[in-house]
């Protein structure tokens, strides 16, 4: 039996994202064309003549396959085409304007949530079943049980307008216009990536080559940093992926509450008012970060997983 | 001076259903040189003893009593002074090689870390040092296979490595858990047969635990025979292999398969199960399973200790298989296990 | 030994099934002992059952309705004189019922979503884990492939394009949050598959489905129940938030989403219509949360999370 190693691995997996993508693509495409009522509606009404001429320009009157065929086509030359809402501007225009924005902040609170995150799930796991323990614990469990829209409000009211300290919305791309966002964004991911940090760190911990390490005369924090940090990391790399996702979508509400231009914003106008090419762009654009980031982190896991990147085939 | 002397081991385990008391009660010692062999069935509690010892016990363990190596006591020890002696005078190798290993460090680095943990070396010394010992387990290339991780070794090989690891500091003392059980029966031998000639070669005590009789004759001085957390029986090998005193040591020796019995003769069993060791009660622990179990049995039995070190905890007497001096009894007396 | 049930069995399997099941029904009284142990598994649910009672009885029993509009006390803070317990918000509509009348529906959507999902999951799930082979792949593939797409996104489109009717929620919530449910049944099926009984039961000429229907389906029943529990809160949250979006269940009826966005604008000067729905949602949330684990721990010891 052929066993593949990180090479091989990562070809197939590269070669897998395709008929992710077609899907993604085709489902997010027809969804939105079934919506009732077209992106012209909400407009002042048009006398019909200039509504054909809309409909010619931006091929609506053609057939809905053919439609499809050519919006393929403009994706693979990254081209998603001009938004109906906003006239003067391309829906590249506008991701280009917005992704940088939630990027900051999705990428920040990636990054919090990963550190703090291990960081607490470790500590309650040396320390399991004392009362530092459950306090922790207890207090993720509140993390994941909180909805970030009601986090929001409350950091809102205490941090912004009682206290003072920060201002309460709005983006200037100061620091001091960061830190809201991102740490509500980020709460619910630390909770979990710290629940399953403790878990997988206290199976670890009961594995027999952490006995034998000890067995070997090794001091704790040694046991710790060289044998059962790595093995417990693993699968809160494997978490990242579908982290990362729901990051992003927690961005839309967070940009909502805190006034934030960025992409997830655009997103929900763009529902609204049926903005075809907008929306299909947002989703599309999202889907390929979402796709390429699980991608990336099945990689990342199996280069870090001996098993697997030095199995080459013999 | 013994290496090892071990007086009044307890342990006790704090389950959600109570209390297992695993050891009650052992003294043993291991001089140097020698090797000690520790036998008896799953939940017999010679793992645990030797755990407790080494402070490997799990979180809802605990152990009193003493365990005296060269003079100091381990039981007492932190941590810290326990670490200086684990992996450098005292080496443990364990049952399943195919977990002791960490899958995500190569070969090499579990080594030299043992060696750098504990003496002085430079990285590249404690690399050739770690290469000689495997090369001593008999490793093939084993320049190249320090390198490699231990899922590309087989079970027996594994096994090798982790002796190789355990030798690295040049212990007196090597305690071996059941290190053979998890493999096949070839490479048992071969397992088997590497340790005996280590042991020889550097005059190292050992301590085999063990449920496989076989592996005993070949390498053990001495045997320690347990039974539910307790010494039942303990000799020379020789003592034991020929001159059984126990009958539970009787009924073990009996259960190996001979080659001189003909071939359709039934294979022999001890009857009933390992006691329940949230419920132990008083008296003999053997005695539901027992063929020579009389009614004094439901006392506890008395340790003797004979002149050269020989023990058995029965009722039975050592010298002259009567029962001990000052019992009655009314039992049958099955001449079924013939000395 | 089962000598009170008298086994007519017509041949051993029959026999071995009753004997399972005896076997099995101590399996659950065992963990249902477990879960009693777990102090933060019961007190949560006695607060859910509490909760329950509550945003059942509570609107009935109340003496305004959730759609009144007291012109005398507009955003009052709440007060026993006023009658207004959890006060009243911007046009004068008691907080209380509001919120008690919202519990109804995000619990409602919540269990019935979670239907919805558990209906289309463990099917699709049992199936692709018992056939195995090419149509498991094909049916997994599918799974993954749907996996990767941005689940929320949909969830949008779906309401903007198919309106925001109530039972529209329960299926679209429910269609895109089946894949974890499938996912896992498939796991469980196919180690089931290979079990023993279910050999000896092949052996036996036992039909394909009288073999899913007796042994791979009770014994799915563990985890999927585990599952179920921590499902409810996830859907209740994703109605939350199409709710705090402005797409959620359309006026009059109300969750505790919108209820929590109507209260996030008059934060400053009316807490309390933050606040209470804020909490009950978020007490819910919690509450399942721990059932959840403690039904995983009770039912499966090794898997602590």
């Amino acid at each position: 039996m052929r066993q593949e190693g990180i090479l091989q691995h990562t070809a197939s997996r590269l070669l897998g994202l395709i008929p992710t993508l077609l899907v993604l693509i085709t489902i997010a495409f027809f969804l939105i064309r079934m919506a009732p009522g077209g992106p012209f509606d909400g407009e002042k009404i048009l006398p019909p003549e200039i509504r054909a001429n809309l409909d010619v320009k931006y091929h609506l009157d053609e057939p809905l396959i053919k439609q499809y065929f050519r919006y393929l086509g403009q994706i693979i030359t990254l081209d998603f085409g001009p938004s109906f809402q906003y006239k003067d501007w391309t829906v590249n225009e506008l991701i280009a304007r917005g992704f940088p924005v939630s990027l900051t902040i999705g990428g920040l609170a990636m990054l919090l949530a990963f550190f703090l995150g291990t960081l607490i799930g470790i500590v309650a796991a040396m320390r399991q079943n004392t009362a530092v323990d459950y306090s922790i614990m207890g207090v993720a469990m509140l993390g994941i049980s909180i909805p970030n829209f009601v986090v929001a409000p409350l950091l809102i009211l205490l941090v912004a307008v009682y206290a003072g300290w920060l201002p309460a919305g709005g983006w200037d791309w100061s620091a001091q216009r960061m830190v809201l966002p991102v740490i509500t964004l980020a709460l619910p991911a630390i909770a979990y990536i710290a629940r399953l940090t403790r878990g997988s760190m206290i199976e670890v911990l009961h594995s027999n080559y952490i006995r034998t390490a000890r067995a070997k005369g090794l001091p704790e924090y040694l046991v710790i940093r060289r044998h059962a940090l790595k093995p417990a990391l693993l699968p809160v790399i494997s978490f990242m992926g579908p982290a990362t996702a729901a990051l992003i979508t927690g961005s839309v509400v967070i940009e909502r509450i805190y006034s934030i231009p960025g992409l997830g914003s655009y997103f929900v106008q763009g529902a609204l008012n049926r903005d075809y090419t907008l929306v299909m762009g947002v989703v599309v654009f999202y889907g390929v970060i979402i796709i390429l980031l699980n991608f990336i982190v099945d990689i990342l896991y199996a280069w870090m997983n001996p098993r697997i990147r030095y199995n080459e085939a013999q | 001076m013994a290496l090892l002397e071990v007086t009044g081991l307890k342990v006790n385990f704090d389950t959600p259903e109570g209390g297992v008391q695993a050891v009650n009660g052992l003294d043993f010692s291991v001089h140097a040189g020698e090797s000690l062999a520790i036998v008896g069935e799953s939940g017999a509690g010679k793992s645990q003893a030797v755990m407790a010892i080494m402070g490997l016990l799990a979180e809802n363990g605990s152990a009193s009593g003493k365990a005296e190596f060269n003079g100091q006591d381990l039981m007492l020890m932190s941590r810290k002074e326990l670490n200086k002696i684990r992996g450098c005078e005292i080496a443990m190798i364990f049952q399943d090689p195919m977990t002791s290993l960490n899958p995500f460090l190569t070969i090499e680095k579990q080594m030299v870390e043992v060696i750098r943990q504990h003496q002085n070396l430079r990285r590249d010394e404690a690399r050739a040092h770690a290469v000689e010992m495997l090369r001593a387990v008999r490793i093939p290339a084993p320049e190249e296979r320090v390198k490699q991780y231990p899922h590309e070794f087989s079970g027996g090989m594994r096994q090798r490595v982790m002796i190789a690891m355990g030798l690295l500091c040049e212990p007196g003392l090597l305690i071996a858990d059941e290190p053979t059980t998890a493999l096949d029966v070839t490479v048992q031998a071969q397992i088997t047969q590497l340790v005996g000639e280590l042991r020889e070669k550097s005059n190292m005590s050992l301590i085999l635990i063990t449920h496989d009789l076989a592996v005993v004759a070949e390498i053990c001085d001495r045997i320690l025979v347990m039974y539910a957390g307790q010494l039942v029986e303990t000799g020379s090998s020789e003592d034991i292999f020929y001159r059984p005193q126990h009958p539970y040591t009787q009924g073990l020796l009996a259960s190996v398969p001979r080659m001189d019995q003909p071939v359709d003769d039934e294979l022999h069993s001890i009857p009933g199960n390992p006691p329940n060791l949230l419920d132990l009660g008083s008296g003999c622990h053997f005695r539901e399973r027992c063929n020579k179990a009389m009614d004094v049995c439901k006392d506890d039995p008395p340790l003797q200790v004979a002149q050269d070190g020989r023990m058995s905890r029965c009722f039975i007497d050592m010298a002259n298989g009567e029962m001990v001096a000052g019992s009655t009894d009314s039992g049958e007396d099955s001449a079924e296990f013939a000395e | 030994m089962n000598n009170s049930v008298d086994i007519q069995a017509e041949d051993a399997f029959a026999a071995a099934m009753i004997e399972d099941d005896i076997r099995g029904r101590s399996l659950w009284v065992d963990a249902w002992h477990r879960l009693l142990k777990n102090r933060a598994a019961v007190i949560s649910g006695i607060v859910m059952a509490t909760m329950l009672l509550l945003v059942i009885v509570g609107p009935v029993v109340s003496p305004w309705e959730g759609d009144f509009t007291d012109w005398d006390n507009t955003s009052s803070p709440p007060s026993l004189e006023t009658g207004h317990w959890f006060g009243t918000d911007s046009v004068g509509r008691d907080i209380l019922v509001r919120t008690l009348e919202g519990g109804r529906i995000s619990l409602l959507v919540g269990l019935v979503a979670t239907l919805v999902s558990l209906a289309i999951g463990v099917s699709y799930g049992a199936v692709a884990g018992y056939y195995g082979g090419f149509t498991d792949r094909i049916m997994m593939r599918m799974v993954d492939i749907i996996y990767a797409l941005p689940f929320m996104f949909f969830v949008i489109l779906l309401m903007v394009v198919f309106g925001r009717h109530i039972v529209l929620i329960f299926v679209a919530i429910g269609a895109v949050n089946w894949l974890d449910m499938a996912r896992i049944v498939r796991g469980q099926t196919l180690a089931l598959k290979n079990t023993e009984f279910v050999e000896a039961a092949r052996a036996c000429g036992v039909d394909h489905n009288a073999i899913i229907r007796r042994h791979i389906i009770p014994n799915l029943l563990g985890v999927v129940m585990v599952y179920v529990t921590l499902t409810i809160p996830q859907i209740i949250l994703v109605e939350s938030f199409l709710s705090f979006l402005g797409l959620g269940v359309q006026e009059p009826m109300s969750s505790w989403g919108a209820l929590v966005n109507d209260g996030a604008q008059d934060m400053e000067s009316a807490p309390w219509t933050l606040i209470f729905p804020a909490a009950f949602l978020t007490v819910t949330l919690y509450c399942f949360n721990y059932i959840g684990d403690g039904m995983r721990d009770a039912l499966d010891p090794k898997d602590r999370l």
